[in-house]
């Protein structure tokens, strides 16, 4: 696939410098008999921001669900900071307390208050005393603007609302990695910014993020690679300038199409 | 065409008022009009019956000819023989024991339904200091009380502790029975399955039937397991079983996307289920639940059968003298009553719970 070289050169050029946060080698993930994933291979350097797309159903949620063993995949191997993503557990907590997870439908703990959302897994995953980690707790939502709803339960925002806290309960987490699966897509159109913006921030001050979504603009503005996903493989991975205006594979050019006569 | 804004208004007066309710509930419909009217004309009929059997023809005094000469309820017959209804046949002079005794644990059952208590460290303390002052205060044997052995102990007090330890473990064994259920780990999840279908599939009677006597026949000579401990084991674990399969309904009703936040966070799956999932799913089947406790507590009446004497038992035996035997009726009522009185406050609770714990949350 001559579209891969671009990147691949690139990659190679860096080598020395960067180091490589995910490493996915010749991953294959079935459902059943259902061959979701094929033949993945994938790097990630740290503090690289990444957009994942594709058409519906080829396999992105699963992809990026396999690299905190949501899913667990069948061959290959994948690496997160070094750590074999495996059967083993001590391997899975290690690399969940370094991965977090933004999700389509927010999954807040809707028994919880949105304090207690964001200090259950620094009190209990990372030890923290309860006032420290409520400090901290209060700081991340003061960067997503929210501080105020502390107290309220999650059934009581709005989806943006609660899509930020959601993005504050992984950032308490102090994550090195965040996983976003299509975190916009639940929300009413006026809310979408409002998460889109907290987005932007993070991956501003260099956070490694992998980001399932359809919004090509945020891809445009801070993506440094967007990868194209159909039937389970990756299809194309290009900076986001050569990929929009250029793509190589007519999937891709198809896709694209589609999605930007809608928006 | 400009729009002019339309301030809110209360609703029409025949909405709220008394007459307006009776309008919309009572005589809305030829039918439901024809039905108020029946009801009424039943009801009319059928409580003047009633209070006078019950109050104004009753006989109060504890004497039985007395009884058979009036033409109403005989509760003469409660006055005669209340002490051996409530306590059966526990050492009559000491029958104030029992009756503290059922205080500590209706202290120790209100205690738990207090927010107040419910951190898991203040239940532990409450329930085994009240437990210890309940078996110091039955048993006996020190601190100068006689020695009662729990064979003579009978009544209501029997019935509370069967019901309420009934209730307390069946509780915890009902969650693992149902994790176990759905667990990935098949030895757990066979092991379940067999368990709760086995204990599900025959009836309560056949399960004390099997604890008191078949059990002895596969223990060694001489290991004796107390009758009472024996009843005790058989209906917690027939509560554990039903339980656990409202429970697990409970734990499916919980979005997949839950499980999945709490792994993403790093939460080990006992922390992810004591703090997201059971929360949760309890809470859905807070009334299933009660109505297995509620359950529960009627079926203790079926430990007459391996010759414990409940509350229910007591009331049989005292109808049994030939004196008071056409009284049955009064006798049942009374020990109805009693257990009308605690299921319902269970239900009541079940009801204040399902309200309470969804307070604050908006929605
Ligand atoms: N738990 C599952 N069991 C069986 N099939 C699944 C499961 N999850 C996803 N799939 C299937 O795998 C394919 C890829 O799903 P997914 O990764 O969610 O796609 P995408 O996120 O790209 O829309 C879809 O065809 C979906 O139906
Ligand atoms: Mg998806």
């Amino acid at each position: 696939m001559t579209n891969l070289e671009p990147h691949t050169e690139r990659q190679v050029g860096h080598h020395e410098k960067t180091e490589d946060v995910i490493k996915i080698r010749d991953m294959n993930k079935w459902f059943g008999s259902f061959h979701v994933l094929r033949d993945i291979n994938l790097n990630v350097e740290k503090g690289e921001r990444i957009v994942i797309c594709g058409p519906s159903g080829s396999g992105k949620s699963t992809l990026i669900r396999c690299l905190n063993r949501l899913e667990a995949y069948q061959t290959g191997e994948v690496y997160v900071n070094d750590i074999l993503l495996g059967d083993d557990v001590k391997n899975i907590e290690a690399i969940r307390r370094e991965v977090c997870m933004v999700f389509q439908h927010f999954n807040l703990f809707p028994h919880k208050t949105i304090l207690e959302n964001l200090t259950l897994a620094p009190i209990w995953v990372r030890k923290m005393p309860k006032k420290e980690a409520e400090e901290m707790a209060m700081a991340y939502l003061e960067r997503v603007r929210i501080a105020e709803q502390a107290l309220k339960f999650p059934g009581q925002l709005s989806g943006g609302q609660q899509q930020r806290v959601a993005i504050a309960r992984s950032l308490c987490m102090q994550p090195k990695i965040m996983l976003f699966d299509e975190p916009t897509s639940a929300l009413d159109p006026e809310m979408v910014k409002e998460v889109l913006d907290v987005m932007v921030e993070l991956a501003k001050e260099g956070m490694t993020m992998l980001c399932v979504t359809h919004e090509m603009g945020f891809a445009k503005e801070v993506a440094d690679r967007v990868i194209f996903m159909d039937e389970g493989q990756i299809v194309e991975q290009n900076e986001p300038e050569p990929f929009f205006t250029n793509p190589q594979n007519e999937r891709t050019q198809m896709f694209l199409s589609q999605i930007l006569s809608h928006h | 065409m400009t729009h002019k804004f339309i301030e809110p208004k209360a609703p029409p007066i025949s909405d709220r008022s008394v007459v307006g309710w009776m309008r919309n509930n009572l005589f809305d419909s030829p039918l439901n009009t024809a039905l108020t009217i029946i009801i009424a004309y039943v009801l009319l009929q059928f409580i003047p019956l009633v209070l006078d059997w019950a109050l104004f023809s009753a006989t109060w005094v504890a004497d039985s000819d007395a009884c058979k000469a009036g033409s109403g309820a005989c509760w003469g017959l409660i006055n005669a023989k209340w002490r051996f209804i409530l306590f059966g046949t526990y050492t009559y002079d000491e029958h104030w024991r029992p009756f503290v005794g059922m205080l500590i644990l209706l202290g120790a059952c209100v205690g738990s339904t207090i927010p107040v208590f419910w951190k898991p460290m203040r239940l532990l303390l409450l329930w085994v200091v009240s437990s210890v002052l309940l078996g110091i205060i039955m048993w006996g044997g020190i601190f100068g009380l006689s020695y009662v052995e729990n064979t003579l102990w009978g009544g209501l007090p029997l019935t509370l502790i069967i019901a309420v330890y009934g209730t307390l473990f069946a509780f915890p064994i009902g969650i693992l029975l149902a994790l176990g259920r759905m667990s990935n780990l098949p030895a757990i999840k066979s092991f379940c399955i067999f368990f709760i279908e086995l204990i599900r599939g025959v009836p309560l009677i056949s399960v004390l039937f099997m604890s008191s006597f078949l059990l002895p026949l596969f223990l060694p000579d001489g290991v004796n397991i107390d009758k009472l401990l024996r009843a005790q084991v058989g209906i917690t674990l027939f509560t554990a079983a039903y339980l656990a399969e409202v429970f697990r309904g409970g734990l499916q009703a919980i979005p997949n996307g839950q499980f999945e936040a709490a792994n993403s966070l790093g939460l080990t799956y006992w922390q992810s289920m004591r703090m997201i999932i059971l929360p949760q799913a309890l809470r859905l089947v807070i009334p299933p639940t009660v109505n297995s406790f509620i359950s529960m507590f009627k079926d203790t009446s079926l430990v007459v059968i391996i010759g414990l004497m409940d509350l229910l038992g007591t009331v049989k035996s005292v109808i049994k003298d030939p004196e008071w035997r056409i009284f049955y009726a009064e006798g049942y009522v009374f020990a109805a009553a009693i257990f009308f009185f605690f299921c319902y406050s269970m239900a009541r609770y079940s009801a204040y719970l399902e309200v309470e714990l969804r307070k604050g949350e908006g929605h």
